[in-house]
């Protein structure tokens, strides 16, 4: 039910955030979403690929460190307060959320939403217990055909 | 030069300052047999001494000097504390401190008389530099075991003059003392003296009418530039002096109202200037390392001290009547230390900083700049997968750890930068640890 999401460490200044997805690009690796955090000084890219295998690969050959968290995903309706009612579910069983970052899949009227926790199975149970989909990756890649 | 016309007698605190060549060589013989003499117990001369069967009688001229070992910062270090002691402990007055290259001071003593004639010799080239009983004088050194703060006062205060303790910091509060108190007198790093003159600008002041007529400045290294910078800036005479916590602190050497190179105090020093490689003593007026043996420090004498500072020391006539040599402007190290904010710091102890923390790298570049008119220094760091968090906190909180151990190691404030991992320039021999941007060393 979890999925590998990969973490890499880049400094801020410019060309830093296209040089790595290039070289998975190169590889012929499909990103399906990102999200960056940053600060003035560095910035962390959270990537999630089908092939994190590979990418990881590919990445840390290139040189960049990189961290492998596994991440819960959600799908939820894409309309006004698709995310609250997940949020409303995740608050009520006091679960801490690291940090989240939410996408529009190409296709059909779904928003996927990933979620960090510290850990990620009692939140898995918390989100299906409530009735919501939680999206494995097998599922969720293919909506990538 | 100011354009208030403050200008400076000549005057002479103490009449040994002016001895001849001759008596002061003679002088300086007597104290260097005595010298020979009160360290013989010293664990690590009496070790040389017995070897090379040296005694108060192998000194016959101030060239058998050369017959005495070196004494370096790293000798104190293992020797610490009070180690090199040549009295008994009961007879101390006190000690100060200076930064070692790892995190725990070096430990300087001092008798009674070691306190008075300290006090002397800063006296003197305070008093040199215009120094008078009637005057205030403000000192914005830090108090403490850094031997600036006590070693200025006790100086001013010999002289007679009046000393406002104000200590180092908060410098819209020495502004405020200056504007209040009127100090004719400012003693700080020359950097310092920027900094308040920059304060007095966002005050709304202007500088150049604060009471300040002249300032005494060290514990740093500093250009003609700054001098020239400073004076203007304040409408100030500004005077050098030397010195260093491991002979004595401030008081080696000071500048007169020629402001042309330091009198070296060598009725109470001797001072050599060698190649720091083959340890061989320069040419006169060439720049090299400079070696100090103290001729009458009770409680810890020193036996040519490699000061580790680079400078060049010279013969002239001097119009004040001073017959002594003079150095220049310190020009540099010849080891890695840095001083940042009047705070020695050693790369290596950047490192042991780095080492508490875990999953740090061994490669990291400290750069030191001067945005403004103080000292910040950048370390960076290489990020490693042991220490990369996909967590923004974990991130910050290594950070904010990093900078936590170099201030307890070093005693200083870095902004610390994660970097990319092999973003740090490798070298193939001695890597470079250290990048200086402030350029204080002049050609």
């Amino acid at each position: 039910m979890k999925l590998q999401q990969l973490s890499l460490f880049l400094e801020n200044r410019p060309g830093r955030l296209g040089a790595p997805l290039e070289a998975i690009a190169a590889e012929g690796i499909n990103l399906m979403t990102l999200s960056l955090a940053d600060t003035a000084q560095f910035g962390i890219l959270r990537l999630i690929v089908r092939e994190w295998e590979r990418a990881k690969q590919v990445l840390e050959h290139a040189g960049w460190v990189v961290n492998l968290t596994e991440v819960v995903a959600v799908d939820v309706p894409d309309r006004p307060g698709g995310l609250a009612e997940v949020l409303r579910v995740l608050e009520s069983a006091g679960l801490n959320i690291e940090y989240m970052y939410a996408f529009s899949l190409r296709r059909g009227d779904k928003a996927i939403l990933i979620f960090r926790f510290e850990d990620p199975d009692p939140a898995i149970d918390v989100l299906k217990t409530a009735g919501l989909h939680v999206v494995d990756a097998e599922e969720l890649f293919s909506h990538f055909p | 030069m100011p354009q208030s016309g403050f200008l400076i007698e000549n005057r002479i605190f103490d009449p040994a300052e002016t001895l001849s060549r001759p008596d002061l060589a003679a002088l300086q013989l007597e104290r260097l047999r005595d010298l020979v003499e009160r360290v013989a117990h010293v664990h690590f001369y009496r070790d040389h001494f017995t070897l090379h069967d040296i005694t108060r009688r192998s000194i016959r001229t101030l060239d058998d000097l050369r017959r005495l070992p070196f004494t370096t910062k790293d000798d104190l270090r293992r020797h610490q504390p009070l180690g090199f002691l040549a009295v008994p402990r009961k007879d101390l007055a006190r000690i100060h401190g200076s930064s070692g290259t790892t995190g725990r001071p070096t430990f300087v003593a001092y008798t009674p008389d070691d306190l008075r004639i300290w006090s002397g010799l800063c006296a003197r080239f305070l008093v040199a530099g215009g120094l008078k009983p009637e005057h205030t004088v403000q000192i914005a050194f830090g108090y403490g075991l850094f031997t600036g703060g006590f070693g200025l006062h006790y100086g001013v205060e010999l002289v007679g003059a009046a000393i406002i303790p104000a200590a180092s910091g908060n410098t819209r509060r020495q502004l405020d003392i200056i504007h209040d108190l009127q100090p004719e007198a400012l003693i700080c790093t020359p950097s310092y003296a920027l900094t308040i003159a920059d304060a007095a600008r966002d005050a709304g002041l202007d500088p150049r009418a604060l009471s300040l007529r002249y300032g005494h400045f060290g514990g740093e290294p500093w250009t003609e530039d700054m001098r020239r910078e400073i004076e203007e800036e304040l409408d100030i005479l500004a005077f050098n002096n030397y010195g260093l916590s491991e002979v004595i602190g401030p008081g080696v050497s000071g500048e007169c109202a020629a402001r042309n190179g330091m009198h070296l105090q060598e009725d109470h020093f001797l001072v050599e200037c060698i190649d720091p490689e083959t340890l061989a003593p320069v040419a006169e007026g060439e720049p090299g390392e400079l070696v100090i043996t103290t001729l009458t420090r009770q409680a810890m004498p020193m036996i040519r001290y490699r000061t580790r500072d680079i400078a060049r020391i010279y013969r002239a006539p001097c119009p004040c009547g001073r017959n002594t040599l003079r150095m220049s402007r310190v020009a540099g190290r010849s080891d890695d230390m840095l001083i940042i904010r009047g705070v020695n710091v050693f790369p290596s102890q950047i490192e042991e900083a780095l080492l508490r923390v875990d999953g740090t790298t061994p490669h990291y570049l400290i750069e030191v700049s001067r945005p403004g008119t103080l000292d910040q220094v950048t370390v960076k760091v290489e990020i490693r997968r042991e220490s990369f968090s996909d967590r923004m906190d974990r991130m910050q909180a290594l950070r904010e750890r990093i900078a936590r151990e170099i201030h307890t190691v070093a005693g200083i404030r870095a902004e610390v930068e994660l970097v990319e991992p092999r973003s740090i320039e490798r070298f193939a021999g001695k890597a470079k640890r250290v990048m200086d941007k402030r350029g204080l060393t002049e050609t």
